[in-house]
């Protein structure tokens, strides 16, 4: 690890007030001024990588807040993120990790399959049989959180029903190129027809090629760095094969892993312009305000908006998805106090480390509950699973949509 | 520090707020000052002013050091621990207490954070004026500490100006209250004002009941870019000399400049020698006529540019980047050491030749921005610390910078405290005899000498 960017840190505290955990702790080794220092130390031999270090390392919740917040430029989170790679490199991942960040997710097809016998537990009615009986509790308790927080699964993935090539309606204006994602794809496949509808209402014609990878996330959480070049390689050669305008995403995720393309295949042409061409849905229809507004019916909602980590810290996209829902007419526009907040999500955190998650998780359902909205709208799948679950029990009256759902409600209007 | 004696604090706030793993003894070894560290004894994180009591109590007796702490955003090592001792982290007493719209008073918690006290009276109309850079972060504990100042400090004050009321607990744990909502109280020595600035050596504060007045109705913020230093600095005392009091009246140099738009993107200038952020504020009519004279002014010093923000917005932004200066600074170099030199309003303009002068001489580079308006000046030496040689005529550098201040009758810190950082500095400013009755005045208050030992003197 590059020692001067640890040092780069003054400690200002700048950073103390934005990050999740400490918000919640007020402890400075739960904070990214206290993260660096412990990594700093480590390296200087002051520390040594005991049980408790790596605990206090791990609390991180990676959203980047942090690095935002930061006016010396430095990347607390990445930084942890870092050491947390190296660490794991040298250690090995755990079984659970190298099964589902490795050999799991990082290929669709895989990933499709194992989903399957979910979508018939859910069809046949043994997911009500399981969760009324509380069955649940049986479960190791990590198991029990990934099946609570699965919402309905859509039929089969989008990726095998979506025909290749949409047409635009009306006078074509360009070729649009969608990178589906995984998660988007297995379960918020409505939501992603609508980016599609959106994108072809506005004049794209949109290509959504089937042989496309995962974007590569999961293998740089589980250091599978060759896995995700390979990821990276794959699918800008697959992308490139079509004469596309540019790429589009509705996954935060997926977005700000395809932007970095360019940096991690060495500043390959190829990869820098793939990786310059990528959007997210949100920067593509804010770029359309005019002709979108033409097309919108009114809606008389009360919406407020959650932003994810992954689009506002890591993209710096913040205003866009905020303007594209005031452009609904009728829409009672709420902002959410400390939108830009993690909601626990966090790829797996919520998962392994669910005591912290929930206390993060708790505070956003409270910020929303303030704002009195009936919508709360966010674009990322991460957020979207985590918060559904989170409102379906705290108040049901709450429904949780992606921004295309939304815009498309009001299309349909 | 004795097993059995941490088991007898844990006994008081608790094993889940008593930290002594060497990953947490790290973490509260530093605060934001360059260069200092340190490793305490034990962390505590206290819930309440009767478990801060008993702990120094108990530390007192034992003859234990005690270091309070607020969020560590200090800027001259005052809450660091330099003996093994312990460190008292305050962030756990956070609440707001009452906001007194009859006695236009607010009473917080020590551990409360400034901008939050800044929004929960906002709110009601009312106005809380010190606003140290670190607001964001900062604790009102520590701001009373400090006496912190900030960007209103021209025309508002410091923190000083409001503090009414303090809760204190003594170096032995016995309780003390001083002053309260009266706004006039002549009974005895001034103890309120004694224990602000005492930089954590003479109590622990509990308890702070501020004053509150009406907030400003309007205001407007000005940003005017100066293609020559001297120009803006003259400007500066100009303004003051034309009885115009602005509320802000913040400088930035070409160096400082450079730094904040990498990170804020306002729309700075980037070839300009200088830039002044001024901000006036009261009644709408007097807001008009100070902005136009302090136009003129401007004008008469060859200002290449001066832009009124369009609303409250655009003001925020540019109030922003002038916050985040400092960190800013620190994209340059790794190692960013500021100071904190003081000159009377008059001597803004041969200040800031002076420290340029002096950074050339000793081939340094140094930013300076800071609150022009009421003569204090942030020099912000932009160094590495794996370069001893640099930084040993950093030093030298501030030792000549100081020696100037104190002779133009200034004082070696306005806002961040003397600390450890500036101890050496403090008797050629106050001689021997200033020096004899802040001693009495310690030993009368910490016979022991447990209170941050070590700080001020």
């Amino acid at each position: 690890m590059d020692y001067v960017k640890l040092i780069n840190c003054m400690r200002c505290g700048m950073c103390l007030p934005h990050c999740p955990t400490y918000k919640e702790t007020f402890l400075e080794t739960a904070s990214p001024r206290g993260r660096v220092a412990l990594v700093r130390k480590l390296q200087e031999g002051e520390l040594v990588e005991s049980e408790k270090f790596l605990e206090y390392v791990s609390l991180c919740l990676d959203c980047q807040a942090c690095a935002s917040a930061c006016p010396c430029g430095v990347n607390a989170g990445e930084l942890v993120a870092e050491f947390r790679c190296e660490s794991k490199k040298e250690k090995g991942l755990s079984l659970m990790e190298d099964l589902v960040l490795r050999k799991l997710v990082p290929h669709p097809d895989r990933l499709e399959a194992a989903t399957a016998p979910l979508r018939l537990y859910q069809k046949t009615g043994l997911q009500q049989v399981v969760r009324s009986l509380g069955l649940l509790k049986l479960f190791p308790e990590a198991l029990g959180r990934m099946e609570g927080l699965l919402p309905k699964l859509p039929d089969a993935p989008l990726r095998q029903t979506i025909s290749e090539v949409t047409p635009a309606v009306g006078e074509e204006k360009g070729t649009a190129g969608f990178f589906l994602g995984c998660v988007m794809s297995l379960i918020f496949s409505e939501a992603s027809l609508a980016t599609v509808q959106l994108l072809s209402t506005l004049g794209y014609r949109v290509v959504t090629p089937k042989a496309q990878k995962c974007c590569g996330a999961p293998n740089m959480l589980g250091h599978d760095l060759d896995g995700l070049k390979e990821a990276a390689a794959f699918n800008t050669d697959l992308f490139d094969s079509f004469d596309l305008d540019f790429v589009v995403t509705d996954c935060g995720g997926c977005g700000a892993e395809l932007k970095k393309y360019g940096q991690h295949l060495d500043g390959e042409r190829k990869a820098e312009e793939f990786s310059a061409s990528v959007r997210d849905i949100s920067e593509v229809l804010f770029a359309e305000s005019e002709a979108l507004a033409r097309k919108l019916k009114p809606l008389p909602l009360r919406v407020t908006y959650h932003d994810p980590c992954h689009i506002a810290h890591c993209q710096g996209i913040r205003s866009q998805p905020r303007a594209l829902i005031k452009l609904i007419p009728g829409i009672d526009f709420r902002e959410l106090p400390e939108a830009d907040a993690c909601c626990g999500s966090a790829g797996t955190y919520n998962i392994e480390k669910p005591e912290m998650s929930d206390r993060v998780l708790s505070r956003k359902v409270q910020n929303v509950l303030k704002t009195g909205a009936e919508y709360l709208v966010t674009s990322n799948p991460g957020c979207l699973l985590q918060l559904k679950k989170a409102l379906a029990e705290a108040e049901p009256k709450v429904r949780v949509i992606h921004l295309t759902e939304l815009l498309q409600m009001s299309l349909e209007a | 520090m004795e097993k059995s004696f941490i088991k007898a604090l844990a006994g008081i706030v608790g094993e889940a707020n008593t930290l002594t793993d060497p990953e947490s003894l790290a973490c509260y070894g530093y605060d934001s000052t360059p260069e200092l560290q340190s490793r305490p004894g034990a962390v505590l994180l206290p819930g309440s002013a009767e478990e801060i009591s008993q702990v120094m109590a108990l530390c007192h007796e034992a003859g234990v050091r005690v270091t309070p702490r607020g969020s560590g955003t200090n800027l001259s090592g005052g809450s660091i621990s330099f003996d093994a001792g312990v460190v008292l982290q305050t962030s756990r007493l956070n609440r707001i207490l009452e906001i007194d719209e009859e006695n236009l008073t607010a009473t917080v918690e020590t551990g409360v954070i400034t901008s939050a006290l800044h929004r929960e009276v906002e709110a009601k109309g009312l106005f809380y004026p010190p606003d140290p850079g670190s607001m964001n972060i900062s604790t009102m504990g520590g701001n009373v500490a400090e006496n912190s100042g900030g960007l209103r400090g021209l025309k508002y004050g410091v923190t000083d100006d409001y503090v009414m009321g303090l809760k204190t607990v003594l170096a032995d744990g016995d309780l003390l209250k001083t002053g309260g909502k009266v706004v006039k109280d002549v009974a005895g020595y001034n103890l309120n004002q004694l224990l602000v600035s005492s930089e954590g050596t003479l109590g622990v504060f509990t308890e702070i009941t501020v004053k509150l007045i009406p907030k400003p109705v309007a205001k407007k913020t000005m940003l005017v870019h100066f293609p020559q230093l001297e120009q803006a600095a003259l400007t500066v005392s100009h303004i003051i000399a034309a009885r115009i009091i602005p509320a802000t009246l913040e400088f930035l140099d070409r160096v400082t400049i450079k730094c904040v738009e990498d990170y804020a993107h306002v729309g700075l200038p980037l070839d300009v020698d200088a830039v002044l952020l001024i901000e006036v504020d009261g009644h709408p009519a007097q807001v008009e006529e100070d902005a136009a004279g302090i136009r003129q002014i401007c004008e008469r010093h060859h200002c290449s540019f001066f832009q009124t923000a369009a609303g409250p917005e655009e003001a925020l932004k540019l109030a922003t980047a002038r916050r985040v200066a400092l960190s800013a600074l620190a994209r340059m170099r790794p190692t960013t050491i500021l100071e904190d030199a003081t000159v009377p309003r008059s001597c803004i303009a041969p200040m800031v030749k002076l420290i340029q002068d002096t950074a050339r001489k000793y081939d340094l580079l140094i930013g300076t921005f800071g609150h022009a308006g009421d003569g204090n000046l942030h020099p912000t030496c932009l160094t590495d610390e794996r370069n001893p040689d640099e930084i040993a005529r950093a030093h030298k550098a501030f030792g000549e910078i100081f020696e100037a201040t104190i002779a133009m009758g200034g004082t070696i810190t306005g806002e961040h405290g003397v600390g450890v950082a500036k101890k050496k500095y403090l008797p050629k400013l106050v001689g021997e005899s200033g020096l004899r009755v802040m001693r009495g005045i310690k030993g009368a208050l910490d016979p022991k000498g447990i209170l941050n030992p070590g700080k001020i003197f």
